[in-house]
């Protein structure tokens, strides 16, 4: 019995550690922002393998979110005879939620895991502890330009599956369905709004390309230097990024929208 | 035990130094001298710290107790700038090489000068092929680490740590996983880099042939202590126990063959516990 409580008490204690090591890392990280314009080429060339390479992953996911939204979405609204605000229901949804919430659970799989395990295979070869010895910090040559590749990356790509979407629901609700086509995109502009959709939207995208690659690079800085170690960090890095997507969402959607 | 060179001659001085890694005593009180311009042998079993008392020496770790000093400065106390310009004098060839993997041969050699210095595009070609001269591999420049055998992996990694011209060059067990003929290059080298670039090295090994062959000065250590130094052909004399298992690879003898574990009978008869 005392030894579980005990466990239960290590268990909190290295959480916490884990956290303020987290933490120290994340400041470190945004300390060496200036550095950027001055290795503007790193980050050009992670912006292309963590952002780029996503494109095809987050379009495809995008355009069938799209349709099958629109199949169900007309199936509820034709009940109340509002097909026409089909293009409003697709659109909302995808701005304000799905765009940047499936598109960081996407993000996290894709280039997330990629980051984990490439750090963490860096760490395990020496290859950070050699960089040390060469008088070259790590955290700015290595981990700062992946961290904000991550945070430019995330919301254009959220704003992409996003537009996808839409195509995706258009060709579903007008090329299919029959629903009036003046009336899809007529609606959705008078109702969709700059700012209370769009921009909470990107605002939202942005602060989970954040804590996607926060969690990813993390991870892979502090895993453990061995094969076992890696490939643990890199489950935990998609597990943990995914479950801080979905709770910061309720958070900042509770901001954002809780009023009316 | 210390006290074997003249103040001016020594690089980096030990004293005291104390070092624990999970609850177990890596160091306890070791003192060392390592003197400028030789090559200086850190030999011992695996398993005794030698890779951490480099990483000590370079700042990575810190330790429990006692100071390193290198040209006089004390590591432990520098600030993050003064260590990085202490270890831009320092190099270090790692056991993997520690290659970039990202980076082509060309681009692992240059990468030292891209990052701290402003030299135009010419000039760092130079510098890097004529580093890899010296090595041997400048035919070799434009393949990639994974292209590499283990031998030329260091040969490179090698040539990297030179490039700035250090004071010193530490060497994370250079032969170890080596076939006879890179082996023989990777002595010839350390010997000949260290006379002709004037360089102090420090090599932390268990090939004792190997290392005696360059050696100027050897300290072996075990289980966090100092237990012989003196020059190659002085130990090879010595008459401690220890010292001689070690430099003739006896199988017994003051280092036990058996891990520590309760008697052997006893622990058979313990059987019915599990």
């Amino acid at each position: 019995m005392l030894k579980s409580i005990q466990s239960l008490g290590a268990v909190a204690l290295d959480s916490m550690r884990k956290l303020g090591r987290a933490n120290l890392f994340i400041l470190h990280v945004l300390t060496g922002f200036p550095d950027i314009f001055l290795r503007f080429r790193l980050l050009i060339a992670q912006v292309y393998s963590v952002g780029v390479l996503s494109i095809l992953i987050v379009g495809v996911s995008g355009l069938f979110v799209g349709m099958v939204l629109s199949l169900q979405g007309y199936y509820v609204l034709s009940d109340f005879g509002a097909e026409q605000t089909l293009g409003v229901m697709v659109a909302a949804s995808l701005v304000r939620e799905l765009g940047p919430v499936v598109t960081a659970l996407l993000f996290a799989g894709r280039a997330g895991s990629a980051l984990t395990a490439e750090i963490g295979i860096m760490k395990a070869t020496e290859q950070l502890s050699g960089m040390e010895m060469m008088a070259v910090d790590p955290l700015r040559r290595i981990v700062s330009p992946r961290f904000f590749a991550g945070i430019i990356s995330m919301p254009l790509l959220a704003a992409l599956f996003s537009m996808v979407g839409v195509m995706g629901g258009y060709f579903v609700g007008v090329g299919l369905l029959g629903v009036d086509e003046g009336s899809f995109w007529s609606q959705m502009r008078a109702k969709i709004d700059f700012y209370d959709d769009i921009v909470n939207g990107v605002i939202k995208s942005v602060v989970f390309g954040a804590v996607v690659t926060w969690v990813a690079v993390f991870e892979g800085y502090d895993a453990m230097p061995t094969s076992e170690g890696v490939s643990r960090a890199t489950t935990r890095s998609v597990v943990y990024s995914a479950l801080a997507v979905l709770g910061w969402d309720f958070v900042l959607t509770a901001l954002m929208f809780g009023e009316n | 035990m210390t006290g074997v060179f003249a103040e001016h001659e020594i690089l980096v001085s030990i004293r005291d130094l104390t070092f624990f890694r999970g609850g177990r005593k890596i160091f306890d009180a070791v003192d060392m001298d390592i003197p400028r311009g030789k090559v200086t042998a850190i030999m011992g079993p695996s398993g005794t710290g030698k890779t951490t008392l480099l990483k000590l020496i370079g700042g990575q770790l810190r330790p429990d107790g006692g100071h390193v000093k290198v040209g006089g400065l004390t590591v432990q106390d520098l600030g993050l700038r003064e260590l990085y310009a202490l270890r831009r004098r320092m190099g270090m060839l790692f056991q993997s090489g520690a290659l970039l993997t990202d980076l082509n041969v060309f681009e692992n050699v240059a990468f030292p000068l891209r990052e701290h210095t402003r030299f135009p595009p010419t000039m760092i070609r130079s510098l890097v092929l004529m580093k890899l001269e010296a090595v041997g591999l400048r035919g070799a420049r434009d393949l990639m680490p994974s292209q590499l055998s283990g031998g030329m992996a260091r040969r490179v990694a090698l040539a990297r740590a030179i490039i700035l011209d250090p004071l010193m060059v530490m060497y994370d067990e250079p032969f170890t996983g080596q076939d006879p003929i890179s082996m023989g290059v990777l002595v010839k080298l350390i010997h000949d880099l260290n006379h002709g670039l004037g360089l102090t090295s420090i090599v932390v090994s268990h090939d004792v042939r190997e290392t005696a062959t360059i050696a100027d000065y050897v300290y072996l250590i075990s289980e966090g202590k100092v237990i012989g130094q003196g020059t190659p052909e002085q130990l090879d004399l010595s008459v401690s126990p220890w010292v001689r298992q070690f430099m003739h690879g006896e199988a017994d003898g003051p280092v036990p063959f058996h891990y520590p574990a309760p008697a052997y009978a006893q622990d058979l008869l313990l059987a019915k516990e599990v």
